[in-house]
């Protein structure tokens, strides 16, 4: 029994850490932001270093690495908040590299593996897919309904942008025309499963993140004489934050330990770490900003930009009820009396 | 990263899964001696396989198992439902501070007979006036001809009436400051000087006993750790949490869980929507509980020190397992609160278990001064 990380696997986390410290400081995450766009330089930088496609086999242009090394990176993606186009690309990966037919993969995965020709993946209700991140950029576009996997090209569907209130990422409410795009041959529900731990880990980086900022500004911040922090309905409020923020980490890393060693675990650590990161990626962030009181409510201060992108994510690919309503049905509960809320 | 037992794990897990397979004494009998006759004999089948003090070190009488295999073990007596030792407090915090801190002479007068179960051990902490903050003990001990003289009173002094041995921390220096002036001693309980009186609880019963002491006698040669150093002795008893704990209360709810759904199924209310997201709620919550505490082994194996995920573990668990008996109770509406109901016992006396071993207000103190860095309140 070791949680530990392998050498190679730390040596990715530091990495991804200094570099993005370095590219994403909070002015220029501000920016990008404000105006709602990407650095394409960023993007090729990321992907020349492969992170693209570390999760895609080396016969398609990845590094063959496993569903940990990505959630590593997705974490750390998240702690800088970057404005990048990764996560979207990343989904589409994994529903061709785990579903797709040969062919498929062929068609589509050297070009995700490279960043040249990004994918975008979403989950569709009632014939739509309300809010796909960067399908505005896609060249494939994967939409998950009932599972099973469709991939499409943009000229397939109707691609509507959306004013979502995470500034840092693009997103689209996209609609396909019916009958169109390729069914992907293989089983949806294990890429389904990735896919919510890649977002669970992304929630996991947002939210350390603003627990850290919550504690520096509850050391610092003076009042009635002492620093806020050594009052309990703040301090107490930050050990929460902390239960919050492991146990979402903790959850994450055991699925996605599980989709590369123990598959059948997979579906229930999924929607497990699913449900936990989609609570705690609301209750950190909302918690930080009451920390920070006043400041933290106002557009100056980074904040906010990390809780509309956890809040956002809390809602991709699954609700925290909905995975709930999965861990329910898979403990032994049958299915539900009515729909889940 | 690799989530499974190793093969010399497995092999132990597998060991103990075939012995208490073939070794469990089955349900406890009703009757506190005949309770405790039990309890005792299950301690004594545990030693004669080297169990009893499996992290002790080998050269007193124990296993010295790893962190991992201690939390394996707890893991499996959870699971099978196995009885608690009789002399748990002398297995888990006696033993280990005799161990740590006493003379050579205490370590062969001490240790075999806590193994054995021959001597049971308790603990005279906490005082009516000091729980949490346990420090301003008013507890008395006054040297004099040689020995000590001790007047004070103790309380949830679980197995006093049992106990041969009380681990006793009382002021010996009343003008020191708080923490300074405080030793540690082992108490004979077998004196007229010590009046054990049993403290009924919220559920009926008398788990726990206040101690009354009127000049009680402690020989110099008890004392442990020196004169003075109580404080630093004592703490090491508190931090020498049982390693398996976690993983233990981890599978104990686990088991729980799986009780609060059948429950459910029999009242047919599996299948409301309402009653799922409370009962996946508390499913996760105990995955993560488990997993928490894991990593913090893991964490403590690689660098010595507690990661802060190791912290969470015991607030972790009293959260669910109140949450749980709670939810059980309410699934059975009105027909719920009744007395002879095994699951009212749960739930009432799951009420202790935010307070016991550390209140959670404390733990998050703890997390907020010592992992977090926030500045301390005081």
């Amino acid at each position: 029994m070791n949680f530990d990380f392998t050498d190679d696997q730390q040596a990715i986390k530091r990495t991804a850490r200094d570099l993005l410290a370095d590219r994403f400081k909070p002015d220029t995450v501000r920016e990008l932001a404000e105006a709602e766009r990407y650095d394409e330089v960023h993007w090729r930088e990321i992907a020349e270093l492969g992170w693209a496609g570390i999760f895609v086999d080396e016969q398609h242009g990845g590094q063959g690495l496993g569903m940990v090394e990505l959630a590593i990176l997705a974490e750390e993606l998240g702690y800088a908040v970057a404005p990048l186009p990764f996560l979207a690309n990343a989904a589409a990966g994994i529903a061709l590299q785990h579903a797709g037919s040969d062919a498929q993969r062929e068609r589509w995965l050297p070009g995700i593996a490279s960043g040249a020709q990004r994918g975008a993946a979403g989950l569709m209700r009632d014939g739509v897919a309300p809010l796909v991140p960067d399908a505005d950029s896609a060249s494939a576009i994967v939409l998950f309904e009932n599972g099973a996997a469709t991939v499409l090209e943009p000229s397939e569907c109707e691609i509507a942008p959306i004013p979502s209130i995470d500034q840092t990422r693009r997103y689209a409410r996209v609609t396909p025309r019916a009958g169109a795009g390729e069914l992907l041959e293989g089983d949806a529900g294990p890429a389904l499963d990735r896919i919510a731990t890649l977002v669970g880990a992304e929630i996991v980086g947002v939210i350390q993140r603003t627990l850290e900022m919550a504690v520096e500004y509850a050391r610092d911040r003076q009042q009635f004489g002492r620093p806020i922090g050594a009052y309990q309905g703040v301090s107490h409020r930050c050990a929460d934050m902390l239960r919050e923020v492991e146990s979402s980490r903790s959850t994450v890393l055991w699925a996605a330990w599980a989709a590369d060693s123990e598959p059948e675990t997979l579906p229930l650590a999924a929607a497990m770490a699913k449900a936990q990161a989609s609570d705690s990626g609301w209750n950190v962030p909302a918690s930080a900003l009451q920390v920070l009181g006043g400041i933290g409510f106002t557009w100056e201060h980074d904040l906010h930009f990390f809780l509309k992108r956890a809040k956002v994510d809390g809602a991709l690919f699954g609700s925290a009820a909905e995975h709930r309503e999965r861990v329910a049905e898979l403990s032994g509960l049958g299915t539900s009396a009515a729909t889940a809320v | 990263m690799d989530l499974t037992l190793s093969p010399s794990e497995q092999a132990f897990r597998d060991e103990l899964r075939d012995w208490v397979g073939q070794n469990h004494p089955g349900e406890e009998p009703t009757g506190d001696e005949a309770a405790w006759e039990f309890r005792s004999a299950w301690q004594r089948k545990l030693h004669a396989q080297g169990y009893a003090g499996l992290s002790w070190p080998e050269e007193f009488g124990g296993r010295g198992a790893t962190l991992i295999e201690q939390a394996i073990f707890g893991e499996e007596m959870a699971r099978a439902k196995a009885p608690s030792p009789a002399n748990i407090l002398g297995l888990v915090m006696g033993g280990p501070v005799v161990i740590a801190h006493g003379s050579e002479e205490q370590k062969r007068r001490y240790l075999e007979p806590i193994l054995s179960a021959e001597e049971i051990w308790c603990q005279g902490f906490s005082e009516p006036e000091s729980g949490s903050d346990l420090a301003s003990l008013k507890t008395r001990a006054v040297k004099s001809n040689g020995e000590w003289i001790v007047t004070g009173q103790k309380v949830w002094t679980t197995f006093a009436h049992h106990a041969k041995w009380c681990m006793l921390v009382a002021r010996t220096d009343p003008d020191a400051p708080k923490h300074k002036g405080l030793t540690y001693f082992l108490m004979d309980m077998e004196q007229d000087e010590i009046q054990v009186r049993p403290l009924r609880q919220i559920t009926g019963e008398a788990e726990f006993n206040e101690l009354f002491i009127e000049e009680a006698r402690i020989p110099d040669e008890n004392v442990v750790g020196g004169v003075g150093n109580g404080w630093a002795v004592a703490i090491t008893t508190l931090m020498h949490e049982r390693a398996g704990l976690g993983a233990a209360s981890a599978a104990s709810v686990k088991i729980a869980l799986g009780q609060l759904i059948e429950l459910a199924q029999e009242r047919g209310v599996d299948g409301d929507p309402v009653v799922r997201q409370k009962i996946a709620s508390l499913l996760i919550e105990a995955e993560a509980l488990r997993l928490n505490a894991w990593r913090g082994l893991t964490q403590i194996m690689k660098t010595g020190i507690p990661g802060p995920e190791g912290s969470l573990p015991k607030l972790q668990w009293s959260a669910v397992n109140q949450g749980l008996t709670e939810l059980a109770v309410a699934i059975q509406g009105e027909e719920g609160l009744t007395r002879d109901s095994e699951w009212t016992y749960r739930f009432l006396r799951a009420r202790a278990n935010s307070i016991e071993g550390g209140t959670t207000e404390i733990l998050k103190n703890i997390i907020a001064e010592r992992v977090l860095g926030l500045p301390r309140l005081r």
